[in-house]
């Protein structure tokens, strides 16, 4: 409601006992860029920090020789959990030589979906996250719908901070995607008993395969 | 939500009684406690990054018609709508508008607590749509029917059998008993919802005045089922959560979950800027932003303009020793402990909160944890001091007050009434060193002895010994 | 030698004059003169923390004046000696006249520990104490003045004391004030989570630095049949703490 949006303006402007800002203070506000206090990350080790973080949020970690070894990778995980040959595949990643029989569609994921496997933007060293913004190539629904998701991330994408990341996305060709999903491990809950328990709605696993080979890796 | 705030001693001491309360609470906010304590004691730049958040929230407030100006822009460009509510009934108004034009049958809900202040739920399910809480312990106590008890942990109070009768009697049996399959249970029953929900509606942890994007922090990723399949995504949000840039943003990630839950993460952390897009194959058709007011902005400028800072994380109620022995529904409104004594009485008015700021005692606690370091015990004192003016503090309490001041404002009746009290003290309690019971001080000797005076005042001692 | 006036809190003076002559004799043992000026009352926390900001600001002038000639002000408690140093300040912010003189004031205000070890050097006393203590932290002491590693200093240099440290050390005890018969079903909660704490302990003596909290603890324990021993910490460095502590009498031992 328009007259109420001017009325709360008008309200907090009141409040702080000034009319609108000037141009030159608007301008001044939208170029702030601030540089805050960010967590050590000393280790020039970048792929050992994520994985330790990543890891003590239960997420699983597979070392992958380059990306022609994601499919055997993918499909060693499947046969490990007794998964039918069936995933929800993120575009870029359709055009690896995937095991006959193996079915795969780029999405969106539906109910009953097991399995997806998606590339992801970077990995973030300071918690040990994953980053993954969502698009015609990476629908969100396959981050959120399937018992197990699979992430394809080059070691060469793993980045310090959070800031490094903002930086990524920013530079994206439509600027910042409609959802971007920073995803710490699977889905947790500690709402009963501040019982810990994997799986409340999103994936119970998330197994990032790390691909050694960054140059090429790069979807 | 009504206000039962009036009945806090009433309801303090039903829940003090309350076995179960005790053991839900004591195993749980120990978790938390313990957990932040190693993480903070880890992180040699959590006090700068605590200064840091509270500069930042004051620069975000000193220009918050800025910022929300921005936020507005970006928000529209990016393709979605946002509406300002200047209270809850606007709020309620606006949904129930969008959820109408919409033909919404069924809707989810990801944790909003601003959505529990403007008492969306109620006004949804009054004109009959299906509303369905996702988050796992609002989803318990929407079964219960009971109000969230904690913000960021709304069914802290139950116990794992009492969500299990609360599951079997609303899922039919087999009945479940692990922690386990409970999850499971629940994990099941919502699936289906999130696939037919219209409207997904979530809240809103902060707002990105320089992107438009809305962000929710969640560990259960049930905020992003309701944001992601519903074919129209609402945020409700309070005016206050606006940040100005991404960089501000890793601040408070930084600070967030290592207050609130004692994680260095939540799980999942997620921007929604605007709706789906040419090419997307998901992703809400719809996106809505609704900026609540509700009484915040009167807050600004004046004495509790600091309370605007507040990231609802929980670590003042996870700390403070009244909300252990209470727990949350005693304080009889949406937020609880702390936070919640402080804004409580801001919202819903000094008279019906008459205990709130009160039943604290000042230990300080809250404000040693408060990771935009709000000085909630000023506030809390603030508060006493308003109702004090106003009269509203009992008469018995003034009365004290008023001998008390008469008597120490002059010296030498101060210290002779001491001189007396100290005899007549003694005299009573004989050589038991204590009290048993004392007319005029029954709220001591209700509990304890009282410790017996040794006969003569210091004053006097110290002069006698000094002539 | 630095002239010290002894700001004698409402508890002591009445309950508990022994904390005070302990307190004057760690004062003098450390190199200063100790005067107690007879025109002093109460700091005015308890209208203060009611909300009567106008009888606090009225009690505070009195101490302001009573105290303005002495080097420091030192006082047996954080909760009084906050007030001094924290609250005096802010409630005359808007008064040109009377807040230098408050600021003034707070600059030389310290409550008692914390002013032995931070501003006279005192690492170590002369004295000895028999026992297994536990050290509970009051509020206004550990959060307003960071009272916390001196207690502790000191307590270590008591010849025969062993200190063991409870959970929880830091939480409040359930005294607040007038909070404790304002809500005294709550704080009788609070009370006995932290008596819980001290008796898993061991410790056979309870120590504390405000005379609030301790009476507070004292006299839930006495309800509870407990002899356990409870003493304000001056009280065992000065080598004062012989009789049986705080709510018990000389009749039974």
């Amino acid at each position: 409601m328009p007259e109420s949006r001017s009325a709360i303006l008008q309200q907090i402007r009141a409040a702080l006992g000034r009319g609108p800002l000037s141009d030159a203070a608007a301008a001044a506000l939208d170029a702030r860029r601030p540089a805050h206090p960010r967590i050590a990350v000393d280790d020039d080790d970048l792929v050992a920090r994520f994985v330790t973080r990543f890891e003590s949020r239960s997420g699983t970690v597979a070392r992958v020789s380059g990306v022609d070894a994601i499919p055997a990778a993918v499909d060693a995980y499947r046969q490990a959990h007794g998964l039918p040959p069936r995933a929800a595949v993120a575009r870029p990643l359709a055009g690896l030589a995937w095991p006959a029989g193996f079915i795969h569609h780029p999405g969106p994921a539906g109910q009953d979906e097991q399995m997806s496997v998606t590339p992801c933007l970077a990995g973030i060293a300071e918690i040990g996250s994953l980053i993954l913004a969502s698009g015609p190539d990476s629908p969100t629904t396959l981050n959120f719908v399937p018992d197990h998701h699979l992430i394809v991330l080059p070691a060469g994408r793993i980045v310090r901070h959070f800031e490094d990341a903002w930086t990524l996305l920013r530079a994206l060709p439509g600027g910042l995607p409609r959802a971007t999903n920073i995803i710490s491990g699977p889905s947790r809950t500690g709402d009963v008993e501040l019982t810990i328990q994997l799986g409340a709605h999103g994936p119970r696993s998330v197994h990032v395969l790390l691909v050694a080979d960054a140059d090429r890796a790069t979807p | 939500m009504d206000v039962s705030s009036p009945r806090f001693k009433e309801k303090a001491v039903i829940a003090l009684a309350d076995p179960t309360l005790r053991q839900a609470l004591g195993q749980s906010r120990k978790g938390f406690v313990n957990k932040r304590a190693e993480l903070v004691a880890a992180l040699p730049e959590f006090e700068a990054l605590r200064d840091q958040a509270r500069d930042v929230k004051n620069h975000v407030l000193e220009n918050l018609d800025h910022y929300l100006e921005r936020f507005d822009s970006a928000v529209t460009a990016a393709g979605g709508h946002v509406h300002w509510a200047r209270d809850a009934e606007e709020a309620r108004n606006i949904i129930l508008g969008i959820c109408e034009r919409v033909q919404a049958r069924t809707i989810t809900k990801g944790k909003s607590m601003v959505s529990e202040e403007v008492n969306l739920n109620a006004a949804l399910e009054k004109r009959g749509y299906t509303v369905v809480e996702t988050d796992l312990g609002e989803y318990i106590i929407q079964l219960a029917k009971e109000p969230p008890s904690h913000i960021i942990a709304p069914a802290i109070h139950k116990t794992k059998e009492q969500v299990s009768d609360l599951f079997e009697a609303a899922h039919g049996g087999p009945r479940k008993t692990t922690v386990a399959d409970l999850v499971t249970e629940a994990r099941l029953v919502l699936r289906d919802k999130y696939f037919k929900a219209d409207v997904g509606i979530t809240g809103g942890n902060y707002l990105v005045a320089e992107t438009g994007s809305s962000i929710i922090v969640t560990n259960e990723g049930n905020g992003d089922l309701t944001q992601t399949l519903a074919k129209v995504h609402i945020v409700t949000s309070g005016i206050e959560r606006i940040v100005p840039t991404l960089e501000d943003v890793s601040l408070f990630l930084r600070i967030l979950a290592r207050s609130a839950t004692g994680q260095e993460t939540e799980t999942y952390t997620t921007l929604s800027t605007g709706p789906r897009r040419p090419g997307d194959v998901d992703g809400p058709e719809e996106f809505h932003v609704v900026l609540v007011d509700n009484g915040r902005s009167k807050m600004l400028g004046g004495k509790f303009q600091d309370m605007l800072r507040c990231i609802r994380c929980g670590a003042c109620m996870n700390h403070c020793p009244v909300y252990g022995a209470v727990g949350g529904h005693a304080y009889g409104w949406v937020y609880p402990g702390p936070m919640g004594s402080v804004l409580t009485p801001l919202f819903v008015g000094l008279d019906a909160t008459r205990d709130l700021p009160n039943a604290c005692t000042l230990n300080g606690r809250c404000q040693s944890v408060c990771p935009v370091r709000i000085p909630l015990p000023e506030l809390l004192r603030e508060l006493r001091h308003q109702q004090h003016q106003r009269g509203i503090s009992p008469p018995v309490q003034r009365r004290a007050l008023g001998v008390w001041r008469f008597v120490a404002e002059r010296p030498g009746l101060y210290q002779f009434a001491n001189r007396l009290a100290a005899r007549a003290l003694k005299g009573l309690s004989g050589r038991n060193g204590r009290l048993r019971h004392l007319p005029f001080a029954s709220g001591w000797t209700a509990l304890r002895d009282l410790p017996a005076p040794e006969g003569k005042t210091f004053l006097e001692l110290w002069h006698a010994r000094q002539t | 030698m630095p002239r010290v006036g002894l700001f004698a809190t409402c508890l002591m003076n009445l309950f508990r004059p022994s904390v005070g002559f302990a307190a004057a004799q760690l004062l003098e043992d450390a190199g200063c003169t100790v005067e107690v000026p007879m025109a002093q009352t109460c700091c005015g926390q308890p209208g203060y923390n009611s909300g009567d900001f106008d009888a606090a600001r009225t009690l505070a002038k009195q101490v302001i004046t009573t105290f303005e000639g002495f080097d420091y002000v030192v006082g047996p408690s954080g909760s009084c000696m906050a007030t001094l140093r924290h609250d005096y300040p802010k409630l005359f912010e808007d008064d040109p006249e009377w807040h230098p003189r408050a600021a003034a004031l707070a600059a030389r205000s310290h409550e008692l520990l914390s002013f032995l070890t931070d501003v006279c050097g005192v690492t170590a006393v002369n004295a000895a104490y028999t026992g297994t203590v536990t050290y509970h932290d009051s509020c206004s002491g550990l959060r307003g003045l960071g009272v916390k590693a001196q207690p502790r200093l000191l307590l270590g240099s008591v010849e025969g004391l062993q200190l063991t440290e409870m959970p929880d050390a830091e939480v409040c005890c359930g005294f607040g004030g007038t909070f404790c018969v304002k809500y005294p079903e709550i704080s009788g909660r609070m009370v006995d989570d932290k008596l819980a704490n001290v008796a898993a302990t061991g410790a056979d003596t309870l120590l504390g630095g405000d005379l609030g909290c301790l009476m507070n603890m004292a006299g839930r324990l006495r309800r509870q049949g407990s002899k356990l021993k409870v003493f304000h910490t001056a009280e065992v460095l000065a080598g004062m703490a012989t009789g049986s502590g705080i709510g018990i009498g000389d009749g039974e031992h």
